[in-house]
């Protein structure tokens, strides 16, 4: 393309701060004798190239599983144990049986550090300058401001950099399969999402619109013709692929079992420590933990996922598009988060993905969401004393996306792709025309809101009585927020046939 | 909500570009600081803590006080917001000190500074005609000049990381340096007086303003061939910049004056024992002048040439500060060093005599004397390349002449620049993106600019 120096300039700065956030603090430094996250990639790394692959998920005295046993599926076992690999190159100390536990020092901060930077580079940064780079109908200048929006955005930066996890890899296989289905390479397509699941399994919030999406696409090949044979490749893809990573432990009903039990600890129960979903939220009126037996609970929530994503799942079977596709694996993640069993704070990451996917088409609503996602993680990284990167982050990332994309312009009815459901509600509502009015208001109060909680959380001390009252309320602000979009963007998805429709009979 | 969209929207980049380099001097605030931290703590710490007296005489850290009285007056005024961040921060014992707080307040206040930097690069823009650009922003002069001037990533590596007041100081530079496109010469000298008293190594360009003070504002007008018209000399203006230089030279050295302590101050500015080179040796002529005495040193051990009980043990290769003979080729004095430097700039201030071309020529004449005084100086620092690099970006953006030697100067000045983060390995590859980022961005707009101005004939 044109202009590559820019869009490399705007991947250098994602670099750039990429890599000054990592000099900051990590999760659990310096906090025996649990540490955090950091600790828990470390041990991984040592049990993986320590130990056999059959004692990897299991229970035993050399692998403490109450001390951060594995329960990412097995393509993270083996990037740790490729990252082990390296570190016995450099200082074999740092992941010693046993006696590596709780270490810490520069050096070791900087490689962990680096194999954070290195997996980005190779995997997310590609997908996402290669999902720019393929944008249509927008300008090179559109499409690099996209690039360095999202490279830019603060959530995936202090959780990986910051925190330290490697969501880049999940997301980046995950954006690697997107592409791949949008410009029907379907096979290399589903091949990049399997191995996103089989890397964490949350990836599984995006499983269903691939598959609606899919199905979709086979039902209008034609399902005696091309679309057998498209569903047939696909399901062998995926078979294969699921086969490759799991071999080793396919060869006892036991080990497969055990690995499953770890994935997916049903026995955990609703929610855990404070996040921005219903159930948490919720829970501040009534203590449905408390309350409910375990098999209502998995069954409630079961059942409200699947109520408020099927509208969007149906539609995009019937009628597969690449913009449908990418709008319901907003709303699918975002019922899943809001909704579902076990779910954590950082698992907004797996929502905000695809919201950057949609940066370019709706900038405003796409920025607000961003940073909501951002602040509700914020007693997190208050935790990991990460508040002046935060701070920096999200005013970088808003400056960036208000200059590029001009959002406080773009808040019209059309821009904000609201035209058509605007159009049927004042056919019984001729009033209803203050809808741009409504949401620059509601902005407004969201971002003062957001402010006000931080400056609140890091200046004041909580009431003795209530000593999560911060938190909670974050959590219960940022769940409003999510519910809000998660309405907003299902209008879209489902008022967008007529627009759809219409647009067809033209041609 | 619209008049904050305009503010925000895509006609101010300026801003944006002001607002997100802040941002990043923000996240590099946990990155190493050299001693120099610590010389500007202990500095706090003197002016806040003792009568104006003791200033220049402290001794208690070896960081002594070594710049001109304005600087040492701007210290005390930090001082003063510096005793709500950490009290201990100002005691002069307190040697090496960096709590967390001290850390964040030092660097605010670079950050803070800066601010003078901005305005400066604001007016420079101002000067910069941009009527023959693209419509595009990416190839407006003024886009340009904002970002390298701004982003400039030596600045940003001494400033914010290595720990310096540059931005500051250089923007009463290029603040200077824009009053005289402007034509407001006398604010011009006056901003230029301040600045020495700041800091003292603005001397190196102190020939150009002189000269061209002379030259171009005293003789008000010249005859039609451009030579001088000694009868258009105006001793008003003569007189004027005069008094400015003096009433600037009395604030700041006259309390200094009046307590006889002018002799110790200017040995404290002016420290010839210090030896030829730094401790990191800039890339000048004395740097290869070592160099060269050192392999032949050794070819003449190895040959047998020279007696190894003749040659002196210190080593310039050491790091260390100190005075240094050389063996085999003759040592250098500073008063050689001097007139190197005086025969190097000669020929620009000669151009900028005979011929003056305005603004653009001193503009010129102040780069190459920058340059010269780099080459050939006495205990020149690498950082002093930034002298040369700034004012080189405003002319960058007029010519692509200008444009392919700002090119090579950036980026063999930021590379020289590296071996100031001491470091591990983490901090270089941080600056080996910036550095890329920066030639990237250098060779970018030095692209935009030839084909901007491949339509203008050469020597314009």
């Amino acid at each position: 393309m044109e202009k590559w120096y820019l869009m490399t300039a705007a991947v250098l700065l994602g670099l750039t701060v990429r890599w000054t956030v990592s000099l900051n603090s990590y999760s659990g430094a310096g906090k025996p004798p649990m540490f955090g996250d950091y600790e828990a990639q470390r041990h991984w790394q040592e049990i993986t190239f320590n130990l056999p692959i059959k004692q990897w998920y299991f229970n035993s005295s050399d692998n403490n599983l109450q001390y951060w046993g594995l329960d990412y599926p097995p393509l993270t076992a083996y990037h740790s144990f490729l990252c082990a690999y390296v570190a016995k190159f450099i200082n074999p100390d740092w992941i010693a049986l046993h006696t590596s536990r709780g270490y810490e020092s520069q050096a070791h901060k900087l490689f962990m550090r680096a194999t954070v930077l290195i997996a980005d580079l190779l995997i997310y940064i590609p997908a996402v300058v290669l999902y720019c780079c393929c944008l249509k109908e927008v300008s090179t200048k559109k499409k690099i401001a996209s690039a360095l929006c999202i490279l830019l955005y603060p959530g995936l930066i202090l959780i990986d950099y910051g925190h330290f996890q490697y969501n880049s890899v999940s997301l980046g296989f995950a954006l690697w399969g997107v592409l791949g289905v949008s410009y029907d390479w379907d096979l290399l397509g589903s091949l990049a999402f399997c191995l996103a699941i089989n890397y964490k399994q949350m990836e599984l919030y995006h499983s269903l619109p691939f598959f609606c999406f899919l199905l979709g696409k086979c039902f209008k090949k034609g399902l005696k013709g091309k679309g057998l044979v498209l569903l047939i490749k696909l399901t062998c893809t995926v078979v294969a692929s699921f086969v490759l990573c799991w071999l080793p432990f396919f060869t006892e009903r036991e080990q497969t079992l055990q690995v499953l039990r770890r994935l997916f600890p049903v026995d955990r129960g609703l929610f855990e420590d404070k996040v921005a979903n219903i159930w948490c939220s919720f829970s501040v009126f009534l203590k449905i933990r408390d309350i409910l037996p375990h098999h209502i609970q998995i069954m409630i929530s079961f059942c409200f996922t699947f109520l408020s994503l099927l509208p969007a799942c149906i539609k995009l079977t019937l009628h597969p598009s690449p913009k449908g596709f990418r709008f319901t694996l907003v709303s699918c993640a975002l019922s899943f988060f809001l909704f579902s069993f076990q779910v954590h704070e950082k698992s907004i990451l797996l929502v905000s993905l695809p919201v950057c996917l949609v940066l370019s088409e709706i900038p405003f609503m796409s920025t607000w969401f961003l940073l909501v996602s951002t602040f509700s993680m914020l007693p997190l990284l208050l935790k990991d004393e990460l508040l002046m990167p935060s701070v920096v982050t999200v005013m970088a990332f808003f400056i960036a996306c208000a200059t590029s994309f001009s959002i406080f312009e773009k808040t019209s009815e059309e821009e904000l792709q609201l035209k058509c459901f605007s159009t049927s509600v004042r056919k019984y509502f001729t009033c209803f025309t203050f809808l741009p009015k409504i949401i620059q208001h509601l902005f407004l109060m969201s971002v003062i809101a957001m402010i006000l909680l931080t400056m609140m959380t890091v200046t004041l001390d909580p009431p003795q009585k209530l000593p999560d009252l911060f938190s909670v309320l974050v959590c219960f602000v940022s769940c409003l927020h999510f519910l809000f979009f998660l309405v907003y963007f299902n209008i879209i998805i489902m008022w967008d046939s007529k627009n759809g429709r219409s647009q067809k009979k033209i041609n | 909500m619209a008049a904050f969209g305009i503010a925000t929207g895509g006609g101010n980049w300026f801003s944006a570009l002001a607002l997100g380099v802040t941002l990043l001097k923000c996240l590099l605030i946990p990155t190493y600081h050299s001693t120099d931290f610590e010389v500007h703590r202990n500095w706090l710490a003197i002016t806040h803590s003792l009568p104006i007296s003791q200033w220049y005489y402290e001794a208690t850290s070896e960081w002594t006080l070594d710049y001109p009285p304005f600087f040492a007056w701007f210290e005390y005024a930090l001082s003063h917001v510096a005793k709500y961040f950490d009290q201990e921060m100002l005691n002069v014992r307190n040697l090496n000190y960096s709590s967390p707080r001290t850390l964040l307040f030092q660097r605010f206040s670079v950050i803070f500074t800066d601010a003078l930097f901005v305005y400066a690069v604001h007016e420079c823009c101002k000067c910069i005609d941009g009527k023959k650009a693209g419509k595009e922003l990416t190839e407006k002069p003024k886009f340009i000049l904002s970002v390298l001037l701004l982003w400039n990533f030596g600045l940003l590596i001494v400033d914010h990381i290595h720990f310096q007041y540059n931005g500051f100081l250089s923007g009463l530079m290029l603040l200077s340096i824009a009053r005289f496109f402007q034509k407001r010469h006398m604010e011009g000298a006056f901003l230029f007086a301040v600045l020495l008293h700041f800091k003292h190594i603005y001397l190196y360009i102190a020939p150009a303003y002189g000269v061209y003070l002379l030259r171009s504002y005293c003789f008000t007008a010249n005859k039609p061939d451009g030579s001088i018209r000694w009868n258009s000399f105006s001793f008003v203006r003569l007189i004027s910049l005069g008094l400015i230089v003096f009433l600037v030279s009395a604030v700041s050295l006259g309390p200094f004056l009046a307590l006889n302590q002018l002799p110790q101050v200017f040995s404290r500015l002016f420290p010839f024992k210090r030896g030829l080179c730094h401790a990191y040796w800039a890339p000048n002529f004395w740097a290869l002048y070592s160099a060269l005495d050192k392999v032949l040193s050794v070819i003449g051990l190895e040959l047998k040439l020279l007696d190894p009980n003749k040659i002196p043990k210190a080593s310039m290769t050491s790091g260390l500060v100190q005075q240094f003979q050389h063996t085999v080729l003759p040592s250098v004095t500073p008063l050689a060093t001097f007139i190197c430097t005086l025969i190097a700039v000669l020929p620009s201030v000669f151009c900028l005599w005979f011929k003056p071309q305005g603004p653009r020529g001193f503009l010129r004449c102040l780069i190459l004397c920058a340059l010269s005084s780099f080459m050939f100086g006495w205990h020149v620092h690498e950082k002093a390349i930034l002298l040369a690099v700034l004012p080189m970006s405003l002319l960058s953006v007029g010519k692509a002449v200008d444009a392919s030697i700002f090119l090579i100067l950036t980026t063999t000045g930021h590379y020289s620049l590296f071996p100031l983060l001491f470091t591990a390995a983490e901090k270089k590859n941080l600056f080996l993106i910036g550095w890329k980022l920066s030639t990237f961005l250098a060779w970018d707009l030095w692209k935009s600019s030839v084909n901007l101005y491949s339509l203008s004939p050469p020597g314009t």
